[in-house]
């Protein structure tokens, strides 16, 4: 038999747009394979929404723990450069010849940047934290997260008092340079990979679930900060009224999933999600009443175990219903949670002391570059794009971390293709 | 080689204002005779790397210490070629200057002995070697079905060649049968063609794929880039030589005739989905009892799945594939009402949109319920008592045909299992005694289902098909990756890996054509694959000294070393992942890295001082996994924690490559006590080499022994699972442990 092909003779790099684990797979796995990868991330930090998360469901693991090996396999390998705070601005070409035009926000933080920590000690200047969804603050100039990679602290230069210089005075290794400015570079590419990722749905916009209107309503990726022991309580899950333990939690699912109103699909993820977030209650409250009001319990596959194991261990109430109203009582700041048993066949209020809404999946498609295609409910769609155009990740469907990582990967092997279709052409 | 040695501490990030830099290079100077020992300010600056290349240039430095930050950090700065350059970090900066006293005596003890452990470990390592040995880098792909034929024609689009295996006379499996495909692009509700006969044909036509039909696979040795592979078609057997492999042997229906209870069996015309969708795809939907349309079907969801009785997962594609039907049964009669029971309707992501369009037909009645009876009732129909509905009462409900929504069992063979019946099989006959015999033979009996089952019939020592995991998949179980199974170089993709519809299957399918195509690429470098991918080390056997124990050969978690009559490991180095728990498990210490060795460590014990009893300074070793806990223990510096400052750590590449006899030596040269740091284990396994962790934990038992003989109290030794986001707890074990070493008292064995 002829013996099979490779990527010998190197052909222009693949772009990944988008730093979370979909991009970091399909940046790592090519690489893996031979390919050069241009990553090109948002924001100051790789690893995206996973990174923000207290633990994965199933195995009620830390998603720290495979972001380190990425974030080594990523280290070692020479052949993938990292851009951070980075935005591919245009895009111009054909397949296995594109030429991006990469935009990069200043740092104003060098890779001479030891970690030391002097200019977070001497900032007075302070910052909201997005990584934790507004629940904390950070100083102006901050590390993401303890792990995170690039290991360089980052500026928000708008939160800075006028004139102020006190972290570049405090810094030992000439590491900060105030006066960066922006910049432009041009990145060659043979495929484009979209992995631009999601945000959580507004929950604001579900106006009857109360959330912006009452203080004990929080969203789920609102809890995995809570829970996280780097979180803004340091992992103790409390109301934000008082900063006590509620005396009773929860859940209500397809919070905009599933309604025509808000967002028709299923964002899939949200019933594991919340049968993983009652197990942090229940580990911090042994007798807590814990309830979800749910339409159907969605898990798909060897998930049913996790839901059979958590609905039978954890004490768990089911109640299979949409929540029709919430309403805070102002002493207390409990709220009365109005909804419909359907398996009782009627509607029901009840006093719940922290409610969590499952709010869903929308799709980071913003600022794409044109000859992606969009289905009807914004998802990249994954035939009909154009030549060498890649989209992984839930930027295409609402999936979990495992489906991402799948995704990625065979995201990788088209990036491939068109690697080594550009060096047998080009 | 000849090592030139040079030492350089960093003093930046406030080390040098907690330990005494000028007193440890008089260590790595006086001790170990470094030739050249530097301190500088800011290392990882310009300045302080020039310096190094200078070393290097000027001096023809070739193996170096550096003490300043944890190795997680400023990797580019210090990685050097590892074929030309021995590199070896110290890390006083997060396990030292961060989260200890400043200008401590003890602080200052530990700071050198980090020292003198790095300069041991470099003393000990050896240059690596970049291998190249003759790889294929053909695919090969077992099971001719939508999963496998995608793989295929992926691979071949990349440039590779595949080899395509299928044990039917024609390819396509399943899809062979469906008459529509499930909706796949915008608006999501129309069904799509099956599309099965343009892709087989065009994996017919593809030059670079060979396809063998009505084939099984007789025989697979070798390894990752060098498989040999015997591949038996109507009857010739042809040899292949392949590089990689991906599993993509699908699934089968539930077996019917367990779902008696659901009327199958009773009635021609309580028929399995997949008996449906053959009969839609036939032309025409007829009741088999008396060939007539039907005017009424009623479906029965999770037929088997969800049921602890039968099959305790769900089959994610039942929900969907009779919503698909039920459009089916309006295309042929749109009077006809369909009636579907369900546990909960499962349309993740964008098939949301395909339900709310079946239920906005008029005829379609769905509803939450349990099906408690299936009857013939007298005019021909069936009745379906239905209990537990959303309408708040039980329904009796009259139709023509009753369809049950089956789930998927994977085709897979539990290789470990097959491995276990042909060793008990054999052990009945050959046993010592005539007890042994005869549980060997209960023990066969159980595992008797397993015979003949085999697939890919590797000849692993281990067992010749993938081992599974849950329910029978042979799914790597982590959330992070995926496509890892315990066979380097196999991926299984498709239904056999989890259930899933043919669009994910796809998907599925490439995902793991590129971690085989990944596969033979690394093993053509000489580099390990995942976790440790670039890894160029290789474990070598110094097989005089092997007594056959065969240790070794059992718990290589990815079962690497195959076996001679006698039971000396062969090793196949391409099947290793570097992770070292044979290195672990080898009582005689004939395992070793050129980077990592039973040696080496034990030289790093050695070289940490033992202080006499009377300065009432305990010392307590701690072996860490260098994936999970030693990254815990670097945040808790970063967050400036405190602990004890009598504690050594020495992490490992994985727990499981814990050798007792480090155990044995350091308590019997005085050490106090030893700590163990590794993942979680058991079924929701954090371990990165899936059974390390828990091989470590089985090795302490025989510890016990050695603290028995050295009449050592037992609790000198402690094991924890910790996981990397528990940095907040490890300071304190370690101080709790402290305080109970310093109740127990020193080890009687200190000063000899």
């Amino acid at each position: 038999m002829a013996e099979s092909g490779g990527v010998e003779k190197r052909g222009k790099p693949v772009l990944v747009m988008g730093g979370g684990i979909a991009g970091m797979t399909a940046a790592i796995e090519s690489a893996e394979a031979g390919c050069d990868v241009v990553l090109v991330e948002k924001g100051p930090y790789l690893g995206g929404r996973v990174a923000r998360m207290n633990q994965y469901f199933p195995k009620l693991c830390p998603p720290t723990c495979g972001l380190e090996i990425n974030f080594q396999r990523l280290k070692k390998n020479p052949g993938i450069e990292v851009l951070t705070l980075a935005e591919v601005e245009k895009l111009s070409g054909s397949p296995g010849a594109y030429e991006a035009t990469v935009k990069i926000a200043p740092r104003f933080v060098t890779d001479a940047c030891t970690l030391c920590g002097a200019c977070e000690q001497a900032c007075p200047a302070e910052r909201t934290n997005d990584f934790d969804y507004g629940l904390s603050k950070t100083k102006a100039i901050y590390l993401p997260f303890k792990m995170a990679y690039p290991a360089k602290y980052v500026i928000e230069r708008t939160a800075c008092p006028e004139g102020c210089k006190a972290c570049q005075d405090a810094c030992t290794y000439n590491a900060i340079e105030l006066s960066e400015k922006a910049r432009t570079i041009t990145v060659e590419a043979s495929a484009v990979v979209a992995a631009t990722g999601w945000r959580p749905y507004d929950a604001a916009k579900i106006d009857n679930l109360g959330f912006g209107r009452c203080a004990n309503v929080i969203t789920n990726v609102m809890m995995e900060r809570f829970a996280a022991p780097d979180g803004p309580t340091k992992g103790s899950i409390v109301r934000p009224s008082d900063s006590k333990a509620p005396a009773s939690a929860a859940f209500v699912q397809c919070a905009g999933s599933r309604d025509e109103n808000h967002l028709p699909y299923c964002s899939a993820v949200c019933c594991s999600a919340s049968l993983k977030q009652a197990t942090y209650l229940r580990a911090q409250y042994p007798e807590m009443p814990i309830t979800i009001y749910y339409i159907d319990i969605r898990t798909p596959g060897r998930l049913e175990d996790f839901y059979q194991k958590v609905a039978e261990e954890q004490k768990i109430r089911l109640v299979k219903g949409k929540v029709a109203k919430v309403e805070e009582d102002a002493a207390t700041k409990d709220l009365l949670v109005t909804f419909e048993d359907v398996l009782a066949g009627k509607k029901v209020a009840e006093k719940v002391g922290l409610l969590v809404l499952a709010t869903g999946i929308v799709p980071n498609t913003e600022g794409l570059p044109e000859g992606f295609k969009k289905d009807d409910f914004g998802f990249l769609a994954r035939k009909g794009a154009k030549g060498g155009f890649i989209a992984a990740g839930c930027v295409s469907r609402p999936e979990e971390v495992s489906a991402t990582v799948q995704d990625g990967t065979g995201a990788a092997l088209k990036a491939l293709q068109s690697v080594v279709r550009s060096a047998h052409h080009g | 080689m000849d090592k030139k040695l040079a030492v350089y501490i960093c003093s930046g990030c406030s080390i040098g204002e907690t330990v005494d830099v000028e007193k440890m290079a008089k260590v790595a100077e006086k001790e170990y005779k470094a030739p050249i020992c530097r301190v500088h300010p800011c290392l990882c600056g310009k300045e302080g790397l020039e310096l190094i290349q200078k070393d290097m240039a000027a001096e023809g430095v070739n193996t170096m210490v550096i003490a300043a930050c944890s190795p997680r950090v400023k990797t580019a700065a210090f990685t050097f070629d590892p074929t030309a350059v021995i590199a070896e970090r110290v890390n006083i900066r997060e396990h030292v200057a961060w989260c200890q006293k400043p200008k401590d005596e003890d602080t200052q003890m530990m700071a050198e002995d980090y020292l003198r452990m790095g300069i041991v470990k470099a003393q000990k390592s050896e240059l690596l070697e970049a291998v190249s040995d003759p790889i294929s880098k053909t695919i090969l792909v077992v099971g001719g079905g939508i999963t496998g034929i995608t793989s295929a024609l992926e691979a071949a689009a990349a440039g590779y060649e595949v080899v395509l295996v299928e044990k039917q006379p024609q390819l396509g499996g399943f899809m062979s049968f469906v008459k529509n495909r499930l909706p796949q692009e915008p608006p999501y509700q129309g069904l799509e063609p099956n599309g099965i006969a343009e892709k087989i044909q065009q994996v017919l036509y593809n030059p670079k794929v060979k396809v063998f039909t009505s084939a099984k696979i007789a025989r697979t040795s070798g390894q990752p880039g060098q498989f040999d592979v015997t591949i038996e078609a109507e009857g010739k057997a042809t040899e292949v030589r392949v590089g990689a492999i991906v599993m993509a042997t699908g699934w089968k229906p539930y077996d019917a005739a367990k779902l008696g209870h659901l009327g199958y069996g009773l009635s021609p015309d309580v028929v399995t989905n997949v008996e449906f969708e053959k009969m839609a795809a036939s032309g025409q939907i007829k009741r088999p009892s008396d060939g007539k349309a039907p005017e009424s079907v009623l479906f029965v969801q999770c037929a088997g799945s969800r049921d602890k009785e039968h099959l305790p997962y769900c089959s994610s594609v039942c929900c969907l594939a009779t919503l698909k039907h039920a459009t089916y049964i309006h295309e042929q009669n749109a009077d006809a009402k369909v009636f579907i029971v369900y546990k909960d309707m499962r349309t993740p992501a964008q098939n949301e949109r395909f339900y709310r369009f079946a239920q906005d037909h008029p005829l379609n009645f769905l509803t939450k319920g349990e099906v408690a009876k299936v009857e013939k009732s007298g005019d021909g129909k069936l009745s379906v008592s239905v209990t537990n509905t959303l309408l708040g009462e039980d329904l009796l409900i009259p139709v023509d045909m009753v369809v049950l929504a089956a789930g998927m069992v994977p085709n897979s063979a539990d290789g470990e299992a097959i491995r276990a019946f042909e060793d008990a099989k054999l052990k009945a006959e050959k046993g010592d005694s005539e007890s042994q015999r005869a549980d060997a033979a209960k023990k066969a009996d159980e595992l008797k289902c397993h015979q003949g089952t085999e697939i890919l019939n590797l000849t692993y020592r281990q067992g010749p098909d993938l081992p599974v995991l849950r329910h029978g998949f042979p799914d790597s179980h982590f959330v992070c990756f995926p496509y890892e199974t315990r066979r380097t170089g196999i991926y299984a993709a498709g239904c056999v890996r989890a259930p899933m519809d043919s669009l994910h299957a796809e998907d599925d399918a490439l995902g793991a054509a590129m971690k085989a195509v990944q596969s033979v690429e690394l093993a053509s470098k000489g580099k390990a694959v995942h976790p440790r991918s670039q890894d160029l080390s290789f474990p070598s056997f110094f097989l005089q000294r092997c007594t056959q124990c065969k240790r070794c050969t059992e718990e290589c978690p990815f079962g690497t070393l195959d076996e001679d009559e006698k039971g000396t490991p062969k090793p196949n180095p391409y099947r290793c992942r570097r992770c070292g728990i044979c290195m672990g498990a080898c009582p005689e210490r004939i395992i070793s890295f050129k980077n990592y060795s039973v040696d080496m460590i034990a030289s790093m014990i050695k070289s940490i001082e033992i202080p006499p009893e009377e300065d009432e300074k305990p010392r307590v070793l701690v072996f860490m996994c260098e994936n999970d806990a030693y990254p815990a223990l670097d945040i808790a510096g970063m967050n400036h924690v405190m602990y004890d400052p009598c504690v050594r750590i020495i992490p490992l590449r994985c727990l499981g490559s814990m050798n007792i006899v480090w155990i044995a030596d350091a308590l019997s040269s005085g050490f106090d006590g030893v700590m163990l740091f590794g993942c979680k284990y058991g079924d929701d396994y954090q371990c990165h080499f899936a059974k390390g962790s828990e091989l470590a934990n089985r090795r302490l038992d025989n510890v016990k022994e050695t603290l028995q003989r050295l009449q050592l109290e037992k609790e000198r030794i402690e094991v924890h699972q910790l996981a990397i986001n528990e940095y907040d707890k490890l300071p304190g074990l370690i101080n709790k442990f402290m305080d109970l070493i310093r109740e127990i008292g020193p080890n009687p064995y200190k000063g000899f």
